[in-house]
């Protein structure tokens, strides 16, 4: 069912700029976008940083672009969990989780860059379609959510939490143009950036209209010594729980020898 | 100064968690307690999550108990026989423990029972403590002499069969309160991530009615085991160990315990269990406001990967 449910959203974004617009695929326009590196490291000090991607539109026309026609949207997906949601609701006088939504792969972190607010670049059914953007990007919950009528309720908690916290993040303006048919999109990468695959996603639009994509994958690697003890945690745990009891002991045992009274 | 803190995923001001650290040691050190029914809650009113702030006390407890054991080994103080059937009953206990730590945490009610079973505890434990220590402070004003009950007397605990003869403690016993009461205390470690010896010294003095030289050590060694026993398999099953954090608090408690022993035996007894009452109390009514007050937040959100 989830494989069959992953193939209709796959089906609708190859759809989406045929079906929304009744144009022929006639487009010249190719979108090519690069970053210095497909891997990055990150100091455990790190307090967020931008990431700067450099980029062309080839096959383009110079009358449109002369005009201001052809925007650019960049996005730096995180890698995608399942994400669970829950709220609080008063019972017998004590506040306790009741409800709660679980939805498909949403990213762990979102960053958003466009010549201009993206939602006066496309209509919003495009975007949706495409799943482009906080408000936009698809949420499907997972199991029984009953008649359904909490889903909005649980998809704006979702999306506000996610935005005040800094892990999705836009930005109306952060990409530039600096030649005629090259552009340079700053994204930002929040100070508790997740570990993983990360994929940087450029799309053209030419007047309204989807016209090519690009995605290029970006390793977000933490390194330091707290980075090294999680990843002790979680992948020798066995190992990772008999040191932290044998610091302990150590601990206390230095501790009677140094303070010995008796 | 911060220190990003790896498991609990933010940071914190060492000194503030150092300051924890030493007070709860000074405390521990001064009533002659394990320190993790204080440590915990602290660590939750400091933002640190739940699962984080009870997996790492108890590691905070294998510290703290170990040192008060190996001087209790050297007097020769720990009935080892009946801290055995103490532990066997207690790695049970922490076993199931950790099990219903998991099912709560995957249900989403992990933060709610760790917050009610506090509360449930320091009200029940302090308030018994102040009125026995007020019952106390007025008969040394009169100057009556405290009868302790004789531990000759039977109860009927002392007629179940599978009984065991304990020599250190000289006494004749079944195993099966022995056992049971390792196994709540063993529970109580892997939820709350504390050592238990608060309860478990007066349960073995009133209710089983083992002589009172051998009933701290004997607890502090099954503490130690049934502690250690807890921060490994919570490490394996839920990830939630601090090292970081169980470190600074490690190193500040015990020495923090040292000083606390010297302001302790310049007070008298029934002052301090009166003083220590109310601390336990005023720790259990911060959590039960906590609990009832409306949150800033009624959403939250866990993910696979992250978060609590």
């Amino acid at each position: 069912m989830r494989i069959l449910g992953r193939i209709f959203l796959l089906g609708l974004f190859f759809a989406a700029p045929l079906t929304a617009h009744a144009e022929p695929m006639d487009f010249t326009e190719k979108l090519d976008i690069g970053i210095s590196t497909d891997e990055i490291s990150i100091t455990s000090d790190f307090r967020g940083a931008d990431l700067t991607i450099f980029g062309a539109i080839d096959g383009f026309n110079a009358n449109l672009l002369a005009q201001g026609k052809y925007n650019i949207v960049v996005a730096l997906e995180g890698p995608k969990e399942n994400t669970t949601v829950r709220k609080k609701q008063r019972v017998f006088g004590i506040w306790i989780n009741t409800n709660s939504m679980t939805f498909e792969l949403v990213p762990e972190s979102y960053s958003l860059s466009s010549t201009r607010d993206i939602d006066t670049i496309a209509p919003p059914g495009g975007m949706n379609n495409m799943g482009i953007g906080v408000n936009h990007m698809p949420l499907t919950p997972i199991g029984y959510i009953g008649d359904g009528s909490n889903l909005t309720e649980f998809r704006d908690a979702f999306r506000r939490l996610r935005e005040t916290t800094g892990v999705y993040q836009r930005d109306p303006g952060g990409v530039q143009f600096i030649s005629s048919s090259l552009f340079k999109a700053s994204v930002r990468l929040p100070a508790d950036v997740p570990n993983g695959v990360h994929i940087v996603r450029a799309y053209l639009f030419r007047d309204g209209v989807f016209v090519a994509a690009k995605a290029l994958p970006l390793r977000v690697v933490k390194t330091g010594l707290e980075q090294a003890i999680t990843r002790a945690a979680h992948e020798s745990p066995l190992f990772y729980g008999i040191t932290a009891v044998l610091l302990a002991v150590v601990t206390g045992w230095l501790a009677s020898i140094v303070f010995r009274r008796d | 100064m911060t220190v990003y803190l790896p498991i609990a995923e933010l940071s914190v001001n060492i000194l503030i968690i150092l300051g924890m650290g030493a007070a709860v040691g000074f405390l521990s050190g001064m009533f002659g307690v394990g320190g993790g029914f204080l440590i915990t809650p602290l660590l939750i009113f400091y933002n640190i999550p739940p699962v984080v702030a009870v997996a790492t006390g108890a590691n905070q407890v294998v510290a703290s108990s170990i040192s008060g054991a190996i001087t209790h080994f050297r007097r020769g103080t720990i009935d080892i026989k009946l801290g055995t059937v103490l532990l066997c009953g207690g790695l049970a206990g922490a076993t199931l423990g950790v099990w219903l730590f998991s099912l709560l945490r995957r249900i989403g009610q992990l933060d709610l029972v760790i917050s009610l079973a506090y509360v449930i505890l320091l009200g029940t434990v302090g308030t018994l403590m102040l009125w026995e220590s007020i019952i106390a402070l007025r008969r040394a004003s009169k100057n009556e002499t405290v009868t302790l009950r004789k531990p000759g007397q039977h109860n009927w605990i002392h007629g179940l069969p599978l009984k065991m003869r304990f020599k250190k403690s000289k006494i004749y016993l079944s195993v099966i309160p022995v056992a049971t009461l390792g196994f709540c205390i063993g529970i109580l470690t892997s939820v709350m991530g504390v050592g238990g010896g608060f309860i478990m010294v007066p349960a073995m003095i009133y209710l089983l009615r083992i002589p009172t030289n051998v009933v701290v050590g004997t607890s502090l060694f099954q503490i130690i085991f049934v502690s250690a026993y807890t921060v490994i398999v919570q490490a394996t099953a839920n990830y939630t160990v601090d090292i970081v954090l169980a470190f600074v608090l490690m190193i500040a408690g015990v020495i923090g315990a040292q000083y606390g022993v010297r302001v302790g035996q310049k007070l008298r007894g029934e002052q301090l269990r009166a003083l220590l009452a109310l601390l336990v109390l005023a720790v259990g009514i911060r959590l039960a406001i906590e609990l009832v007050i409306p949150p800033k937040e009624i959403y939250s959100i866990v993910s696979a990967g992250r978060g609590f």
